[in-house]
């Protein structure tokens, strides 16, 4: 028998009763069985327990305001402690009366980093948000702020330096000579203040009180680390990554020892050695902030499992790729830069962000030469005798606050694959 | 047609480690020529279109394209790469890219074009390969046969001297081979110097100036395409022929 279907018309049936509304979800995806139905039974039997028990004590016979640790004993949670000593877990040692400037600092970072997640503002605005952005973050955590001429003369010879590379074939005269005046006077200035020539000029800026970073604490000094360790740990990977497949031996064997270096020793040692064995290297006299060394060694440390990633995704990217640029005359930063990286860095986005999850909670190691970050001041503030035995609210606390940015980013990393994989089908 | 040669090349030798890959290759291509490689897999075809524009290195005799001698100097291979546009198998877009940032992608940074100017030529391009409709569109979102077609267009935007296909129709379905040939046809007759490597002995019959047949590195018989097909001298063509043609 044959059965052919009249043209244009196609036979629509409605799906079965029991595969419909949330009365079929049910019966399909939690009683499909006697043994799921069991097991939800029971899994369900053992989460209700156990919110009965949590809710009773963190919120039912909880104390929410007490003078001190003693009227908390004998009920539930102890949220007072909480009440009472926030502000030392958010702000540390920060002079008390000055604490809203690290509020501000640490919402100036939040806006700095939710306006550039955003795909729309992912052009040149990027670098005014982030130079704006960081300037007000040190000035309100230091309080004085003073640029040496050096900086002035690096920023120009990198600007300059840059735009010859990037846009060096699609600028007009005019912006390229504009380049090449910025890389002139970057490089004689950087020269004659080396030389010892051009004195040591600086521009100062002085609105608050000067706090130095050995006050910083908790979460300003959390965000800090981790956004800024990322922030330049991330093109130096990329850098690392690209060496690391050069054909040069040199630049690849240089890449590939410090990878393997950097990763084979644990963040601790690398902390260590940048808090107590830099100064012993450095002339007499010469002292480098601690939070700058912290800064470096997450730096180091995060580049070199930023370039790992970065690699595997390079290696993704089929030969067609690097042979199409190639084919239609695209020299090697051309390539990189506009062929190669956007699509690497797409894929490695998920372990990527994973990185990045991971040192923002890495940076509690910080402790160990002495920076407190929101962990350990966290942890501090269990040390006041009046307050001494409820250590499970604070690390509760301590937990929600890492949860809540931790949560952002995974759910960030989630919408950046969605986004960047828009239209195109693979 | 013109008498002078657009591609030189003179005792070219290529070795994969002790593989002979390409062994002593004279070809001479004038310009507005067409000229079509075959031969069984593994022969080298595809290797000696990629040495064209270097993306396979030769290691001796003299590779000379529009005048210009292929050496390690960058300037020299990115001057031959600028005037010879490459089709590939397996089409090689760009996948982050629209079609129309595929076409510009080279006239803007490789020309210095500016991306108006690029984008008209691209839309015009577009339309010679029928496909204008699909420019804001992203390459996973096209059949294969319309990647090709876009593929070549995106090496025409650099409005090449010399256009290489490296088995350009091997890698689609057989409904879409067509519309892709029916491009290079047209190409064909608008003068374009090609080397085109294949199995469409169609494509061949129509517009080759040349067939080459290689096998094992070596070119093993070149003639016109009459005589090619007709009266193979060559044992080794003979076998070749009568296993891609008895189908008919």
């Amino acid at each position: 028998m044959t059965d052919v279907l009249p043209t244009g018309e196609r036979r629509q049936l409605a799906p079965p009763v029991t595969e419909r509304g949330a009365l079929g979800w049910i019966r399909k995806n939690l009683f499909s069985s006697w043994a799921n139905g069991i097991t939800t039974v029971v899994l369900l039997v053992a989460v209700v327990w156990f919110l009965q028990g949590f809710l009773n004590w963190a919120v039912f016979t909880a104390t929410f305001t007490a003078p001190n640790g003693q009227a908390c004993r004998g009920h539930g949670a102890c949220w007072a402690l909480i009440h009472e000593k926030y502000r030392y877990i958010f702000f540390g040692s920060f002079p008390y009366q000055q604490h809203w400037r690290p509020l501000l600092a640490i919402l100036t970072m939040l806006a700095m980093l939710i306006s550039s997640a955003d795909r729309r503002m992912w052009n040149s605005r990027l670098i005014w948000i982030w130079t704006i952005g960081s300037f007000v973050t040190f000035l309100l955590m230091f309080g004085v702020l003073s640029f040496p001429i050096s900086l002035f003369l690096f920023v120009a010879l990198a600007v300059g330096g840059l735009g010859l590379i990037l846009r060096g074939v699609i600028a007009d005269p005019v912006e390229l000579n504009a380049y090449r005046a910025l890389l002139a006077i970057g490089a004689i200035g950087l020269v004659l203040r080396v030389l010892g020539v051009m004195p040591a000029w600086s521009l100062t800026i002085a609105p608050f009180d000067y706090v130095e970073t050995g006050l910083w604490g908790g979460l300003p000094v959390t965000m800090i680390l981790a956004t800024y360790g990322l922030v330049f740990a991330f093109p130096y990977g990329v850098l690392l990554a690209l060496g690391r497949r050069s054909k040069l031996p040199l630049i690849k064997g240089l890449c590939v020892g410090f990878i393997e270096l950097i990763r084979g020793v644990p963040l601790i040692s690398l902390l260590i050695m940048a808090s107590v064995m830099l100064p012993l290297f450095l002339p007499q006299g010469t002292t480098i902030d601690k939070f700058l060394r912290a800064l470096v060694a997450v730096i180091l440390f995060a580049g070199a499992y930023i370039a790992e990633i970065i690699r595997g995704g390079l290696q993704s990217l089929p030969k067609g790729q690097f042979e199409a640029a190639d084919a239609m005359a695209l020299n090697y930063p051309q390539k990189t830069i506009l062929v190669i990286l956007p699509q690497a860095l797409r894929v490695v986005i998920p372990p990527l962000i994973n990185t990045f999850i991971g040192f923002f909670k890495d940076t509690s190691l910080v402790l160990i030469i002495g920076i407190f970050d929101f962990l350990n001041t966290a942890n501090q503030a269990l040390v006041d005798p009046n307050w001494a035995g409820f250590p499970a609210e604070v690390y509760i606390f301590a937990a929600f606050v890492y949860f809540l940015f931790c949560f952002s980013m995974s759910r960030y990393s989630k919408y950046l694959e969605v986004e960047l994989n828009k239209g195109t089908r693979r | 047609m013109a008498t002078n040669s657009v591609i030189e090349l003179k005792g070219v030798n290529k070795w994969y480690g002790q593989f002979h890959v390409l062994s002593d290759i004279n070809l001479d291509v004038k310009e507005g020529e067409k000229i079509v490689v075959c031969g069984p897999s593994g022969s080298g075809k595809s290797t000696l279109i990629r040495c064209i524009n270097r993306l396979e290195e030769h290691q001796q005799g003299d590779i000379v394209v529009h005048g210009v001698a292929l050496t390690n100097d960058v300037k020299n291979i990115e001057a031959i790469r600028r005037e010879v546009g490459m089709v590939f198998q397996s089409f090689n877009l760009f996948p982050h890219l629209t079609i129309l940032d595929n076409l510009t992608l080279a006239p803007i940074w490789v020309k210095k074009m500016p991306k108006k100017e690029a984008e008209e030529i691209a839309m015009g391009l577009l339309k010679r390969v029928r496909i204008p409709e699909q420019a804001a569109k992203y390459p996973g979102q096209l059949s294969g046969g319309q990647q090709q077609r876009v593929a070549i267009a995106r090496a025409l935007c650099m409005r090449p001297k010399i256009m290489l296909f490296d088995e350009p129709t091997s890698a689609l379905d057989p409904e879409m081979v067509k519309e892709v040939l029916d491009v290079m046809v047209e190409l064909a007759k608008e003068g374009m110097t090609m080397i085109c490597v294949t199995h469409e002995m169609g494509f061949a019959r129509a517009v080759a100036d040349r067939v080459i047949f290689m096998d094992r590195g070596e070119i093993v018989e070149q003639n016109e395409p009459e005589e090619f097909f007709a009266h193979p001298k060559n044992e080794r063509t003979k076998t070749f022929l009568g296993q891609i043609l008895h189908h008919g």
